[in-house]
């Protein structure tokens, strides 16, 4: 089987940098951080305080209200994000095109807000019932579910779980899939609701959370932010596209995976290098060939450093000609829809020659000393670049994205 | 509660947390000596929290890097909350 190019023809977002790709990229572009105090949740319990939420979110914006108890804030995301990403790839359905789609999503915790609120009246408000719809929300494959009822997609459709790497895992199926001409058109991506109660608490024990914001690749980091939010992109090939004369806004063009098998939750450089190696052997590409890398940089201690000692074990001296920034500094941590979110802001900086800061960059480490395109966006022609998820758990995926 | 109270009551949150014998630690002992990691200490932490009834702020957490330390913090924060606890009686 021939192996197709794979077009990116349809991108969208919503995050706390925006409720649409327009606003996602003006905020990228600006530097400007998501990041402040959480309203959607009560923390005067927390540790913490910051989160970076998607601003003033009303389901009845998208959803009727009937349709919105049916989805968890999460799987709202999705859904918002991939009309979105399908309105603007121009798509005509039709039945064949339906059964010749595929969907896969990426999320973390699904809809555990919704067991959450379910936990609540059973263990604290005393009561001996939980709502009839707590399964349907909280299941971690919703978000798929409700795109192939929003569009009738009836094509291989499954959700992938690596925590922070999901959405990176979901896109790689996703090219594959397109490549390989296992289905003509992919929609995919992640999404995640992250904020409630019992799910922050659980982070606030794993104390990787800053009381401050993030700041990746800073000395004085002092941990993640969380996030919120959800990003699809519309993938197809790109002699289809041409074809039908759509828009194409990048290609993927490699994607690569691998496991530390070391620890459950300290990152391992050689795990994350095994990645990057393995996205560039699938892209066929030296490592010179990478201008830009979209880093996982979450901010915490041992991320940022284990990564930078990766991205130098991988390029060697040319890691001191790559720019590489985490968006992570204004979008916060999505978990499960990290690695569509900075899919997405990697082919926008590709496509408008402006790669996106670290945002929040204060002072240098030397245990980072690579050019993280500190606070202020930067003109740049890449053709090529990369974007990293390292996962909890040791599950590391990374997409090789060209112009 | 003594100082050897104390300490023996860290030295058994670590043991039972670590699940090692309590005799293998010693107020010297080395983090990486015990093969205690990051995600071991935070589960510490999480133990001597509830042993104490105490909050051990993120910043003090992240200074901890031996058994020792781990006493003397934990110390700190019982003889707080003793005072602020009295503070409170009287008022």
């Amino acid at each position: 089987m021939a192996n197709h190019r794979v077009a990116i023809t349809g991108i969208g977002v919503i995050c706390a940098l925006g409720r649409d790709v327009s606003e996602f990229w003006a905020s990228l572009a600006a530097g400007r951080s998501g990041i402040g105090p959480l309203r959607s949740v009560d923390t005067t319990t927390l540790r913490f305080r910051n989160g970076a939420e998607v601003e003033g979110y009303d389901s009845s914006r998208y959803f009727e209200a009937k349709r919105a108890d049916f989805l968890d804030r999460f799987a709202q995301f999705a859904v918002i994000a991939g009309r979105e990403a399908v309105a603007q790839a121009g798509i005509e359905w039709t039945e064949e095109l339906r059964e010749n789609t595929g969907i896969v999503t990426g999320s973390c915790v699904g809809g555990q807000s919704a067991e959450d609120t379910g936990f609540v009246e059973l263990y604290k408000l005393g009561r001996n019932r939980v709502h009839p719809l707590t399964i349907p929300k909280v299941m971690a494959n919703a978000g798929a579910s409700h795109l192939s009822m929003e569009f009738g997609i009836t094509g291989p459709s499954f959700t992938i779980s690596t925590a922070c790497s999901s959405a990176t895992h979901a896109l790689g199926q996703a090219f594959w899939m397109v490549r390989t001409g296992q289905v003509e058109l992919a929609l995919a991506g992640g999404s995640e609701a992250t904020f409630s109660v019992g799910i922050l608490k659980a982070w606030e024990a794993m104390r990787v959370v800053s009381a401050e914001t993030c700041r990746p690749f800073s000395r004085n980091r002092s941990g993640m932010i969380l996030g919120e939010g959800g990003a699809m992109l519309v993938l197809e090939p790109l002699d289809r596209a041409r074809a039908r004369g759509a828009a194409v806004y990048g290609e993927i063009v490699g994607f690569g995976m691998s496991a530390d098998a070391s620890h459950i939750t300290q990152p391992s450089a050689a795990g994350a290098a095994r990645a990057m190696r393995a996205a560039l052997r699938d892209a066929s590409l030296d490592p010179e060939r990478i201008g830009y890398i979209n880093a996982h940089g979450t901010g915490t201690q041992a991320n940022d450093s284990t990564e930078t000692a990766a991205i130098r074990a991988v390029f060697s001296s040319h890691a001191d000609r790559l720019a590489v920034s985490s968006t992570k500094s204004m979008h916060g941590h999505a978990l499960g829809a990290a690695g569509a979110i900075e899919a997405a802001a990697t082919v926008l900086a590709l496509r408008h020659g402006l790669l996106p800061p670290t945002a929040n960059y204060d002072q240098p480490d030397p245990e980072c000393d690579l050019d993280v395109i500190p606070n202020e966006a930067r003109p740049a022609e890449v053709e090529y670049a990369l974007s990293s998820s390292f996962a909890f758990g040791g599950l590391n995926a990374v997409l090789a994205l060209r112009r | 509660m003594s100082d050897d109270q104390l300490t023996q009551r860290v030295f058994s949150v670590i043991a039972a947390t670590q699940r090692i014998p309590v005799e293998k630690i010693t107020i010297d002992g080395k983090f990486e000596e015990l093969g205690i990691d990051s995600m071991d200490g935070v589960n510490i932490l999480f133990g001597l929290e509830n042993e104490f009834d105490i909050t051990i702020p993120d910043e003090a957490a992240k200074q901890i890097r031996d058994v020792r330390q781990m006493v003397e913090g934990v110390s700190k924060l019982v003889l707080e909350k003793a005072a602020a606890d009295s503070a409170s009686a009287i008022n």
